[in-house]
C-alpha cells in the first residue's frame, strides 16, 4: 500500500499517526482512571462508571446552552466551568450512591458488581426520561474545533491535544493527592490495612466515601471531554465500560502506573493495528493479545505487591 | 360507498322505462348521495356489519378496530425508534379524524421492544395472540424484524416496518415501507460519479448485517457498473466504536474522491466530530452517507457535518404540500424543536397505507389485506406518491441531500421515476 507515496507523505501520515496513537492513550487514560481508583484502592467494581461518565457529558451540554443562552460572552472559555460543574455533579452523585449503596456490600465484591449494574441501568433510564431518548449535540468553542497545520500535510486535531493535556493535568494532581497528601497517605493506609487504619484514628467510611466520590468525579471531568470527540444520549456511557475495564484490569488493579502503562499498549497496539488492517480485526487482534498475556500473567502488568 | 354504487345501478335498473331527461334528473339526484357519506356522521352509521369484514376473529367490534405499535421507547434503540412511534400515533390520530377504516375508528395498543431482539417476539406474539391486532406498525432495526419475522407469519398477522435496510427478504405478512437496499444505494452512487466525476471511494461501515450488505452492493456497483471506477478501501468498525482517527489518517493517505459512509449509532457522531478535527473540510472532500437522517444529525450537530450527502427517499425540507402538511401537523403533536427523518416519513406511511388497502380489500382479514396490498396506491405521502409493488416493498424516488449547519438537507438531485424495488437483485449479492 505504500508503493505510490512519496516519503514526504509517508513522514506525515507516520507523524499523524503516532498522535492517533497518543490521543487513544490519553482518552483511556482519562477513561480509567477514575475507576481504577475505585476498583484499585476500594475493591469495587463499578460497572456505572459509564453513567457516571455521561452525567459529567450530560452537565457539559446542560451548561453549554445555558452560558449560550444568558451568558454568550462566556462561551468560548465555557469548557472549564462545565468541567468542574462535571467534576461536582459526578463527584456528588457517586458519594451519594457510595453512602446509600456501596458502603453495605463492602465485603461481597461480586454484589458491588450487580448492584452497581442494577445502578447503571437506573441511571441510563433516568437521563432518558430527563433528557429525552435522542442523542443530545454539544456544541463547542470555535477555537476547540479544527486542526493545528503543524506543517503543510500534518494536521493535529485541536481536541485531541486538549484531551492530551487534560490528561496529564488530571494524571499528575490524582498522583499528587494520592502519594503526597497526608489524605492520599490515609487512603493507601486503609488499602493495605483497614482494620489497623481504623485503629490508629482514621475514619475509614469518610475516606471510602472521598475516595469513591474522587473517582466518580474524574468519570465526570472525562465525560465532559468526551463530547469533544463522541456522542452524548442516554447510553454513549455503555460505549466506554468494556474498554475502560480493559485497561484497569490489564494494568493490575491497584497500581496507577500499571494503569497508564496499559493503556499505552493498548492504545497504541490497536491505533497501529487500525491502520493495517480493518477496525473489527484490529480490535478482535488487541484483544486476543491481553487474553494471552493475562493468561500468563493473571495478575495484570504491574500488580501492588501486598502482603495478604 | 359500495352501498351507494348498487343503489345508482338498482335505479338504473328499476327507471328503464322513463324517458331520458327525467331519468337525468334523477341520475343527478343520486350522484349526489355518495357526497353525503362523506360526512363522518354518515360514514359510522353506514359502517358495513362487522361480521361480513372480520371473518378470523380479529379485534374488530362496530366502532373500533384495534393496531398494535411495536417499538423500543427503552434501551439503546429509544434513540431512533421514538421518531416512529410518534409518526404512526400522528397518522392513526389524523385517519380517526377523517373517519376510521371502514368507518371504524383505530383504538392502538402500545408494546415496548426494549431494544432487546427476543422481548420484540414475545410482545409480537401477545399483540397478534392476545390483542388480535389487525395490524402492528412496528420494529427498527433488522434484527428485531427478523425475530418477529416467524411470529407474524406463524399467527398470520401484517406487520408495516419502517427502516430501510439490506434487502434479501420478502413475506406475504410484511408491507416494508422503508427502502431495500438498491433504492438507497444505486441512485445515489450515479449521482455522484456523473456530478462529481468520482473514481476512487472508500467504504466504511459499522459492523453488521446491513453496512455490509449495503456496502457489497454498492462495491459491486462500482466495480461492475460505473466507468473506469474502483474501492480503494473497505471498513468495518464495531458498534459503538467512538476512535476513528486511524482511519481518517487511512482516508487522507489514499485521497479518495468519495467517502462512502453507513456508520450508525453514537458512532457516527464520533466519526464526524473527528473527521472534522483532523481538519478533512466536507466542503471539499465529498462524503455520501446513507445513515445519516436529520434524527442522527440532531447529536452531530449541523456544524460537524455540513457539506456531506446523505441518500435517502425523503428530507424534512422536501418542498410539497403534502409534507407541508405533514412537518407541521408533526412539530403541533410533538413539538417545535423535533426533526423528522427519512424512517419516521416511512413510519408515518404505515397506517395510512393499511387504511387503504382495508378500503380495497373491503376487509380486515390479513390475506385479503395482504392479496390487496400490491397496487395500492398513497397519494398524500409526505415524500409524494408512493405505490405498494408485488414483492410488498414501495415504489419511491431516491433523493440525494447535502447537510446544512442548521441541520436540515437542502434536496440537491431526485430520479426523473419511481425506483423499483429489488429485493433480490441480481448480479448484486
Amino acid at each position: 500500500m505504500f508503493g505510490d507515496y512519496s516519503l514526504g507523505d509517508l513522514g506525515a501520515i507516520l507523524a499523524m499517526q503516532g498522535f492517533a496513537g497518543l490521543i487513544l492513550f490519553s482518552v483511556y487514560v482519562l477513561m480509567a482512571l477514575g475507576l481504577a481508583i475505585i476498583f484499585g484502592q476500594m475493591g469495587v467494581i463499578n460497572m456505572a462508571h459509564g453513567e457516571f461518565m455521561i452525567l459529567g457529558a450530560y452537565v457539559t451540554w446542560m451548561t453549554s446552552t445555558t452560558v449560550q443562552h444568558y451568558a454568550p460572552w462566556l462561551f468560548p472559555g465555557y469548557f472549564f466551568i462545565a468541567m468542574t460543574l462535571a467534576f461536582i455533579a459526578s463527584g456528588s452523585l457517586g458519594m451519594l450512591v457510595e453512602w446509600a449503596m456501596i458502603r453495605h456490600l463492602y465485603r461481597r465484591p461480586l454484589d458491588t458488581l450487580l448492584a452497581t449494574w442494577g445502578l447503571s441501568l437506573i441511571l441510563q433510564q433516568a437521563y432518558r426520561s430527563v433528557f429525552g431518548a435522542r442523542e443530545v449535540g454539544v456544541e463547542l468553542p470555535d477555537w476547540m474545533m479544527g486542526s493545528w497545520q503543524a506543517t503543510d500535510s500534518i494536521q493535529i486535531p485541536i481536541n485531541g491535544m486538549f484531551v492530551m493535556a487534560l490528561t496529564i493535568l488530571i494524571t499528575i494532581a490524582v498522583s499528587y493527592v494520592l502519594f503526597w497528601s497526608s489524605w492520599g497517605k490515609q487512603v493507601r493506609a486503609v488499602v493495605q490495612n483497614r482494620v489497623m487504619a481504623g485503629a490508629v484514628g482514621i475514619n475509614t467510611e469518610k475516606v471510602d466515601r472521598y475516595t469513591f466520590g474522587l473517582g466518580c468525579g474524574i468519570a465526570g471531568i472525562a465525560g465532559s471531554a468526551f463530547t469533544m470527540i463522541g456522542s452524548t444520549g442516554p447510553t454513549a456511557g455503555q460505549l466506554y465500560i468494556v474498554d475502560t475495564f480493559l485497561v484497569v484490569v490489564f494494568g493490575g488493579a491497584a497500581s496507577l502506573l500499571g494503569t497508564i502503562a496499559s493503556a499505552f499498549s493498548i492504545s497504541q497496539t490497536q491505533s497501529t493495528l487500525e491502520f493495517f488492517m480493518s477496525g473489527s480485526m484490529a480490535k478482535v487482534i488487541t484483544l486476543l493479545t491481553i487474553v494471552a498475556i493475562l493468561m500468563m500473567r493473571p495478575q495484570g502488568l504491574f500488580a501492588l505487591k501486598v502482603r495478604k | 360507498m359500495s352501498s351507494n354504487k348498487s343503489g345508482v345501478l338498482m335505479s338504473d335498473e328499476t327507471n328503464k322505462g322513463l324517458n331520458s331527461p327525467f331519468r337525468r334528473k334523477l341520475l343527478m339526484g343520486m350522484a349526489a348521495l355518495p357526497a353525503m357519506t362523506m360526512l363522518p356522521k354518515a360514514s359510522f352509521a353506514q359502517a358495513p356489519a362487522t361480521s361480513a369484514v372480520n371473518t378470523t376473529g380479529l379485534a374488530v367490534t362496530d366502532t373500533e378496530v384495534t393496531v398494535g405499535i411495536l417499538h423500543s421507547v427503552t434501551g439503546t434503540m429509544a434513540i431512533s425508534e421514538t421518531g416512529s412511534v410518534q409518526a404512526e400515533k400522528l397518522a392513526i390520530e389524523q385517519i380517526n379524524a377523517s373517519g376510521g377504516v371502514l368507518g371504524r375508528k383505530i383504538k392502538f395498543i402500545q408494546e415496548d421492544g426494549a431494544s432487546d431482539w427476543p422481548t420484540f417476539a414475545e410482545k409480537a406474539k401477545k399483540l397478534l395472540v392476545n390483542d388480535k391486532c389487525a395490524a402492528v406498525m412496528g420494529c427498527w432495526t433488522s434484527a428485531s424484524r427478523k425475530a418477529v419475522l416467524p411470529v407474524f407469519e406463524q399467527y398470520n398477522g401484517m406487520l408495516y416496518y419502517p427502516t430501510f435496510y439490506e434487502g434479501l427478504e420478502q413475506s406475504k405478512n410484511v408491507i416494508y415501507t422503508g427502502q431495500e437496499a438498491t433504492q438507497q444505494i444505486i441512485a445515489g452512487l450515479d449521482w455522484v460519479q456523473k456530478t462529481k466525476g468520482a473514481k476512487t471511494f472508500y467504504l466504511l461501515g459499522s459492523d453488521y448485517i446491513w453496512p455490509r450488505t449495503s456496502n457489497k452492493i454498492a462495491r459491486k456497483h462500482i466495480e461492475g457498473h460505473l466507468k473506469d471506477s474502483k474501492v480503494v478501501g473497505e471498513e468495518y468498525f464495531p458498534l459503538g466504536s467512538t476512535q476513528f482517527n486511524s482511519v481518517i489518517n487511512k482516508i487522507k493517505l489514499t485521497k479518495p474522491d468519495v467517502i462512502y459512509a453507513i456508520i450508525v449509532g453514537g458512532s457516527n457522531v464520533a466519526f464526524y466530530k473527528q473527521l472534522k478535527a483532523a481538519g478533512i473540510d466536507l466542503s471539499k472532500q465529498t462524503l455520501l452517507t446513507i445513515s445519516v437522517t436529520e434524527d442522527e444529525i440532531d447529536g452531530i450537530g449541523g456544524e460537524n457535518i455540513a457539506g456531506a450527502f446523505a441518500c435517502m427517499k425523503y428530507f424534512q425540507s422536501l418542498d410539497n404540500p403534502n409534507n407541508k402538511a405533514f412537518v407541521s401537523a408533526f412539530k403541533k403533536m410533538w413539538g417545535e424543536k423535533t426533526v423528522i427523518g427519512d424512517v419516521t416519513q416511512a413510519a408515518y406511511l404505515g397506517p395510512w397505507l393499511w387504511k387503504l388497502t382495508v378500503e380495497k380489500a373491503g376487509s380486515f382479514d390479513i390475506d385479503k389485506v395482504a392479496a390487496a396490498s400490491p397496487g395500492v396506491e398513497f397519494k398524500g405521502a409526505p415524500e409524494g406518491y408512493v405505490r405498494i409493488h408485488e414483492n410488498h416493498h414501495l415504489w419511491s424516488k431516491t433523493r440525494v441531500g447535502k447537510a446544512k449547519a442548521d441541520g436540515q438537507y437542502e434536496l440537491i438531485y431526485e430520479t426523473a421515476d419511481l425506483v423499483e424495488p429489488d429485493p433480490f437483485p441480481k448480479g448484486y449479492q
